[in-house]
């Protein structure tokens, strides 16, 4: 699946719901299907700066494609991440740097966020990107 | 005794608003008070009908205003019960005017003095006297409290010593709520000739404070925590006291005479009121103050207390959950935890059903570290709040709670 194609999906996903605590409630099973980050990378380095939360991620390459790990002291911020890793996991650096992620909007995830916890979505996107422009020709 | 709340929430119509399809459920006053009507108007009509600067024109407005102004702080004046207005500078609020003594007080401070403070403090009442350690090598000396969130008054007595020059101490914890027994401290530290500062940012809201009963020396708080405007608050200081320390800012307003040779300063307040200063905060402040000065404020606090009382219960039958603050005397703050949620996300899926609370350290890591925790939820009551309020407090926490396990 392409990334436009994901980004579908979670779109349809959260139109099924009306109410935004059942739209959380979602967001929290996700949290539950993360692939979680191996023990050796839960480090300083690797924590994301600008959540109010913990939140740590990791990216490998393989096959030329990017994939995350991470995990979260809080939960919703836990279903967060794993939002955005079912939408770029698997995809080229290339196809990662170029995605708008439009359905944040699409969805109105953002101004159901507190700004501390927007800038948190925003960190974790740019983060997400940097580790695609790292591994890209390595 | 009268209180009759419904009354009172009419005075409030920020009250009325809803979330999404939640009333809302406003449990933040420890962060910031809701503003009755009498000060929303106050503030439009100054600046519809009275606008001009202070202390300055001979026109009419300017006239009316600077009367207006210093009505206001007599108001003030009055409710804290100071023996001048004078006695009452306008600052920013609670943070300025500890800054202010830390300055200008620290001025008169050498190396080796001590300054004491509580483990209960807001970065506030802390960081100030950490320039002082920084600039003039005083030592702060930090009294420690109980798992209960009681001050060591055995610790303290120990602590105290002629090198005290200074006694800095929250009237009320803002996370833990706990009331210090702060007319006997003060009485402790006078008989070492320290002076005391009492950081009152979280009492005035919630009763009666006369700062001739006290004797403290100083006394700071914010307008904005007591149904005021933000950005202006106020220092006490005893008048002996004011007129030994040294100006805080430099400008307009604070100076007799100016040559570039030499300046002289102007009496008090104005020598610690340099620069225009917030003027319809202060008018609005005023405001603000004889609303409450017209409310019994002895059934206020009795009605807080039940509050705090119901909530207490109330949340003490959910499973797990640990309350941070068990002080003998307190105040309507209900600070805690549910077993291993992180408060972000009790906070946020209470925001989702219209109930605002605080989250994290509430400016006060020092406790946290104390208890070993990133921070707590915080729910902290005012008068306008009710038994309903709390039970739709309480339906939503079960709800996120549910939703969390
Ligand atoms: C106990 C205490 N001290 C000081 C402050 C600082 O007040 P302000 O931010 O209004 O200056 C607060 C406010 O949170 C407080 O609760």
């Amino acid at each position: 699946m392409t990334i436009e194609e994901k980004e579908k999906e979670i779109i349809d996903d959260f139109a099924i719901y009306e109410d935004w605590m059942e739209k959380y409630e979602y967001i929290i099973e996700l949290g539950k299907d993360l692939s979680i980050i191996s023990d050796e990378y839960k480090t300083e380095e690797h924590i994301i700066k600008g959540c109010q939360s913990q939140v740590w991620l990791h990216a490998e390459k393989e096959d030329n494609k990017i994939y995350y790990t991470a995990d979260a002291d809080a939960i919703i911020a836990k279903g967060i991440i794993s939002l955005l890793i079912q939408v770029l996991s698997g995809q080229t650096a290339d196809e990662i740097l170029d995605a708008k992620l439009n359905f944040i909007k699409e969805i109105g995830l953002q101004e159901h966020l507190s700004p501390t916890r927007s800038n948190g979505l925003v960190a974790m996107i740019k983060q997400m990107k940097m580790y695609a422009l790292a591994l890209k020709n390595k | 005794m009268s209180f009759d709340v419904n009354a009172i929430r009419e005075d409030f119509p920020i009250l009325k608003q809803t979330i999404g399809k939640y009333p809302l459920i406003y449990l933040d006053n420890g962060a910031t008070t809701q503003k009755p009507q009498v000060v929303i108007d106050k503030i439009t009509n100054y600046y519809t009908n009275e606008n001009a600067n202070i202390h300055r024109g001979v026109h009419f407005l300017s006239q009316q205003a600077t009367t207006a102004y210093e009505r206001a702080r007599t108001i003030i004046q009055k409710h804290i019960n100071a023996k001048q207005s004078y006695e009452c500078i306008f600052t920013k609020g609670t943070t300025d005017s500890i800054n202010l003594v830390a300055h200008s007080f620290g001025k008169l401070l050498e190396k080796g003095d001590e300054i004491i403070i509580s483990a209960l403090e807001h970065h506030s009442n802390i960081v100030p006297w950490q320039f002082l350690v920084e600039e003039k090598g005083i030592q702060l000396k930090v009294i420690p409290m109980n798992d209960m969130g009681d001050i060591d008054i055995n610790a303290y007595q120990k602590l105290l010593s002629n090198k005290t020059k200074l006694v800095s101490i929250t009237h009320v914890s803002n996370s833990l709520g706990t009331i210090n027994p702060i007319k006997e401290m003060i009485k402790m530290a006078h008989k070492v000739g320290a002076y005391f500062l009492v950081d009152a940012a979280q009492s005035l809201q919630h009763f009666k404070v006369d700062v001739q009963e006290l004797d403290c020396d100083f006394m700071a708080f914010s307008g904005h925590k007591i149904f005021g405007p933000t950005g202006v608050g106020i220092l006490y200081g005893k008048e002996e006291l004011l007129n030994m320390l040294p100006p805080y800012q430099g400008g307009g307003d604070m100076i007799k005479t100016v040559t570039f040779e030499k300046t002289t300063y102007n009496v008090l307040p104005h020598k610690f009121e340099a620069g225009t200063p917030n003027i319809v905060g202060g008018i609005g402040l005023g405001a603000a103050f004889e609303w409450l000065s017209q409310l019994d404020l002895e059934a206020v606090k009795y009605y807080e207390n039940e509050l705090l009382t119901y909530a207490t219960n109330q949340i003490k039958e959910i499973k797990d959950v640990k309350i941070y603050g068990e002080a003998q005397h307190k105040s309507s703050v209900l600070s805690f935890l549910i077993k291993d949620m992180h408060p972000y996300d009790i906070g946020t899926l209470l925001n989702q059903q219209g109930v605002a609370v605080r989250t994290g350290h509430h400016c006060t890591q020092p406790i946290m570290d104390f208890y070993g925790i990133p921070g707590t939820i915080r729910a902290s009551f005012s008068l306008y709040n009710t038994k309903n309020d709390i039970d739709l407090f309480i339906k939503a926490l079960k709800r996120a709670v549910t939703m969390l396990s």
